[in-house]
């Protein structure tokens, strides 16, 4: 197990080398000196302008400069200064990095929490009506983009009144009581997340339906019903936990969905994440803060990845012994 | 020897696939809609009443224009009419019918002149006559019409997706086929840059390259860059799957006999090794197509692909995305959604078709799960 997950995480390693390499290159490759943009800004002082040259080596060779941007990146967490925020790019990543993982680990509460009853409840009722309103739906709803179905919520929240159709909090926020906080921001949270979680559902569902049926059909499940256990005992103790493996492991395939979908919804809803920050940055050419969210974005999927490998060694020990 | 290839030709995989194909509902429906869709964009300029940048400067958010049959006086229109309009409140833009005048729907109007095919042309498919103006879907906050900026819109919309699919799997089949089949360094250098490209959250790396894009575009070179960032991004997943069908069909006897034959590498890879994995690629590629589809259209409504005056399915999304405009001018948002939801599904259901049809179990009969 231990050599298991030390493999995996060096694994990882050269990865995010990769993706730190290939952020520097389409940071090179943007158009336009952005030093010279941002010296025309009088809000920026020349001496903040010469500091950030000397700290990233802006005037020296490309690969001095990418060894700099490293460093810098390694050894202090710095990702450069943000220019339209005036504070460092890290500062800016961290609360929007905190409320996009907020927003993408409830929507995967949502997108597991249907999945696997409602997958289940397809699979064990194969063929009835059940099942095949079931896949209906999740054919219907696979053809509905986030952007729809986000603007579509929007639409129904904004017609109603009964959610909120914005922001992350309300205006007397600061002055409730931490249980009132805590029921305004699921308030809030409820719709971004529901997009959001929505998109893999219909797919994760008809996954769930399928390896249930596989596993129904195996020797030890007709056994289990030899035996004379009750049908539930079959399908919950015995047939569910095996089915749901090949679900973990989709976990981390599923992360970089979630982290995409929650980009939209963040637009669409006004969630002060990662995503609208991103979108604000490139609007501003704000190139560091542009390639720090990239990187952040996928260091946060490399590391689910891994998550995901580790929890699937937890629930089948087979695989860390391969 | 002619008979027996003819015999022969009746079994191939083609003829085996279309049997399959035709019997599966669901993929027909797919395919009739796509192609109604693909023509109503061909035929965009025909259809359309009015030019996508046609401005109505009396008439911004009308909402669209229910048919009539029956006027005011009990007189039966057998070709149908719509109501004059008039602005009844200038700050809400509201509009009433006059119901005591009558604007005959008229086939064929004379209008516009546009080229179709390089031939001039200047009849449009349905109209009023001047000075009304018939909307049938609305018009937006500038007063143009929403049918033709929907129809002009897709073909943009339509057309990015195949064109990025025909990049991108290019890319995908070469770059798999030559990492399968060389193996060794060249091997590791290529899946090195597809974990890399797939490790980034795909709307993250959709937004960091456009960023070295000039922002603004002219917008045939957005229309390219869209493409090129699109099957940049595509061929990753493909090259992968690509190369492990690959690994499985370059040690069969056949590709070990071409090789003996002194035949060259690149031929083996392009005549003999990628032809094999086509029924894959053909299942794989139109259930890719609405996500390239969805790659302009995510651009277009942050703002960041196809810009106005030019419409596209996107940037119509994008005027929607105020409350206001949702709640008071609701087609904003159900024009192009319904398009889109009616574009992605079709392909779903294409590709479901083909999927069956190209799954050599099917052949054996047995309904699977």
């Amino acid at each position: 197990m231990r050599t298991f997950l030390l493999r995996r995480f060096l694994q990882a390693i050269p990865l995010l080398f990769g993706i730190s390499a290939l952020t520097f290159l389409l940071l090179q490759l943007a158009p336009g000196d952005f030093l010279n943009t941002m010296a025309e800004n009088p809000g920026i002082t020349v001496e903040s302008i010469e500091a950030m040259r000397t700290r990233f080596g802006l005037d020296r060779p490309w690969h001095v400069q990418y060894v700099l941007y490293l460093k810098n990146l390694i050894l202090h967490l710095d990702f450069g200064e943000s220019f339209s925020r005036h504070q460092p790019v890290f500062q800016v990543l961290r609360e929007g990095l905190l409320n996009t993982l907020l927003l993408a680990v409830s929507a995967a509460v949502v997108t597991w929490g249907l999945a696997v009853p409602l997958g289940v409840w397809a699979a064990v009722r194969q063929y009835s009506w059940v099942d095949k309103g079931l896949s209906l739906l999740a054919f219907l709803w696979l053809s509905i983009p986030e952007v729809l179905s986000g603007l579509l919520l929007l639409f129904l929240a904004a017609k109603t009144g009964l959610f909120p159709v914005g922001g992350m909090r309300s205006l007397g926020w600061e002055s409730m009581d931490p249980l009132g906080k805590a029921l305004d921001l699921l308030h809030h949270l409820a719709l971004p997340a529901l997009v959001v979680g929505l998109i893999p559902l219909a797919a994760r569902m008809r996954q769930m339906r399928a390896n249930l049926l596989d596993v129904l059909r195996l020797d030890y499940v007709t056994t289990a019903r030899a035996k004379g256990l009750d049908e539930r005992t079959v399908v919950f103790k015995h047939a569910v936990r095996n089915a749901i493996n090949p679900l973990i492991t989709l976990f981390g395939f599923t992360l970089g969905a979630l982290l995409s979908g929650s980009f939209i919804a963040e637009i669409i809803f006004s969630w002060p994440g990662l995503g609208r920050i991103t979108l604000d940055a490139l609007l501003t050419q704000d190139q560091y803060l542009v390639m720090g969210s990239v990187l952040m974005a996928s260091v946060v999927l490399v590391l689910g990845n891994l998550v995901a490998d580790i929890l699937l060694a937890v629930a089948d020990p087979r695989i860390a012994y391969d | 020897m002619t008979e027996t290839r003819e015999a022969a030709a009746d079994q191939t995989p083609w003829s085996l696939f279309w049997r399959q194909f035709r019997k599966s509902p669901i993929a027909i429906a797919g395919g009739v809609l796509l192609a109604v869709l693909y023509a109503l964009a061909f035929l965009a300029p025909f259809i359309a009443p009015y030019t996508p940048e046609e401005m109505d400067r009396e008439r911004y958010y009308h909402p669209p224009q229910p048919l009539h049959w029956v006027d005011a006086t009990g007189r039966f229109h057998p070709g149908s009419f719509v109501h004059p309009t008039t602005l009844a409140d200038p700050r809400r833009f509201r509009y009433e019918e006059d119901r005591s005048r009558v604007a005959p729907l008229r086939l064929f109007v004379r209008g516009t002149p546009y080229r179709l095919l390089g031939v001039p042309l200047d009849r449009h498919l349905y109209g009023v006559e001047a000075p009304n103006r018939i909307y049938l879907l609305g018009t937006d906050p500038f007063g143009r019409d929403v049918v033709s900026r929907l129809l002009f819109g897709a073909r943009i919309s339509l057309t990015v997706g195949l064109v990025g699919i025909a990049i991108s799997f290019t890319l995908g089949l070469l770059l798999g086929g030559v990492s399968g089949y060389f193996g060794g360094w060249v091997d590791t250098v290529i899946m090195r840059s597809t974990e890399l490209l797939l490790s980034i959250p795909g709307l993250y790396l959709l937004i960091a390259l456009r960023g070295i894009f000039p922002a603004d575009l002219p917008s045939q070179q957005v229309y390219l860059s869209i493409v090129v960032i699109l099957a940049f991004i595509g061929w990753a997943g493909l090259a992968r799957v690509i190369r492990g069908m690959v690994l499985a069909i370059r040690r069969q006897e056949y590709v070990t006999a071409a090789e003996a034959l002194g035949m060259s590498r690149a031929r083996i890879i392009v005549r003999h090794i990628l032809p094999n994995t086509m029924s894959f690629v053909i299942v794989a590629a139109t259930v890719a197509v609405p996500g390239y589809i969805l790659g302009e259209v995510v651009l277009s409504f942050l703002g960041l692909g196809v810009q106005e005056p030019a419409a596209s399915w996107g940037n119509m999304l994008n005027q929607a995305r105020s409350q206001r405009v949702l709640t008071a001018f609701p087609w904003m948002l159900f024009a192009p959604g319904t398009a889109i939801f009616l574009t992605v599904l079709a392909f779903n259901f294409l590709g479901d078709g083909l999927r069956d049809a190209l799954d050599p179990r099917k052949v054996l009969g047995g309904k699977t799960g």
